[in-house]
């Protein structure tokens, strides 16, 4: 089997509605936790889903306002890793052109936020943004 | 869907307590924020923020810590956290936020380090 190759794969469609970023980082829980990633794995990808819900949320310009989450467990010899997709079908954008957060700026600055690549980057193993017209789709994954 | 943030407040000789039980999103760090300037407004300026009740934050809401960070700064006080998970501790040394605002396991050892 290619390792690649997604043992199970489970799909939710959400919408972009106050704290529905909850009920991903539930749903990526339980599916950390069955692969058998330690409890603060197991926290670390369920923030990593929060804060690509709220991108999606905040900054997608969707006017189809809802997220499609896919959850993909992945490996040879059993599910080893958890792959998650967050996906909107909002405007896009180029994330070479993101610039880091840095504190020092953002303590002067009028603008606090702008943390949520950083913080998915920072929590899981590997990230990839994909984004264009139709949309963006944030890939993450996390080993056991 | 989750409960609103709630806070509990223990105000001693010059230094402030603020205990949070949930999620601290943006309504979550308003609130938090709110007790912080009206704690500030009566002279406090060390304040200890225990998150033992809270085990998950968003980014929005750690940007309006951010903010009582810098609030904190222009008093010359000091703002402390205690008791974070070691995601949400992760988390603000992934954005810097210890280099302004120290962290401490637990709420006797930020008492007996920060204390003015």
């Amino acid at each position: 089997m290619n390792p690649r190759t997604p043992t199970r794969e489970v799909t939710l469609i959400l919408p972009m509605a106050p704290d529905m970023e909850i009920v991903a980082s539930q749903a990526a829980s339980a599916l950390a936790s069955f692969i058998g990633m330690s409890p603060d794995r197991v926290d670390e990808v369920r923030m990593a889903v929060v804060e690509a819900c709220i991108n999606a949320f905040e900054h997608s310009h969707a006017t189809e306002r809802k997220v499609d989450i896919t959850f993909r467990l992945i490996g040879e010899a059993g599910a080893e890793r958890l792959e998650i997709r967050v996906h909107d079908r909002g405007l896009g954008f180029s994330p070479a052109a993101v610039e880091e957060p840095r504190i020092e700026d953002k303590l002067k600055g009028d603008r606090k936020r702008g943390w949520g690549l950083k913080i998915i980057q920072g929590l899981m193993d590997e990230v990839e943004i994909l984004s264009g017209s139709q949309g963006t789709t944030v890939v993450m994954s996390k080993s056991r | 869907m989750t409960e609103a943030l709630k806070l509990t407040i223990d105000r001693r000789d010059g230094l402030a307590v603020i205990y949070t039980e949930g999620y601290i999103n943006n309504q979550g760090g308003e609130e938090i924020a709110r007790a912080a300037y009206e704690l500030i407004e009566h002279g406090y300026k060390v304040l200890l923020l225990n998150l033992t009740g809270t085990k998950i934050i968003n980014s929005i809401g750690i940007s309006i810590l951010i903010e009582i960070i810098e609030k904190m700064l222009e008093v010359e006080g000091r703002l402390a956290f205690c008791a974070l998970t070691p995601t949400i501790e992760k988390t603000f040394h992934i954005m810097g936020l210890a280099q302004y605002a120290s962290i401490y396991p637990d709420e006797g050892s930020a008492v007996a380090q920060i204390a003015l």
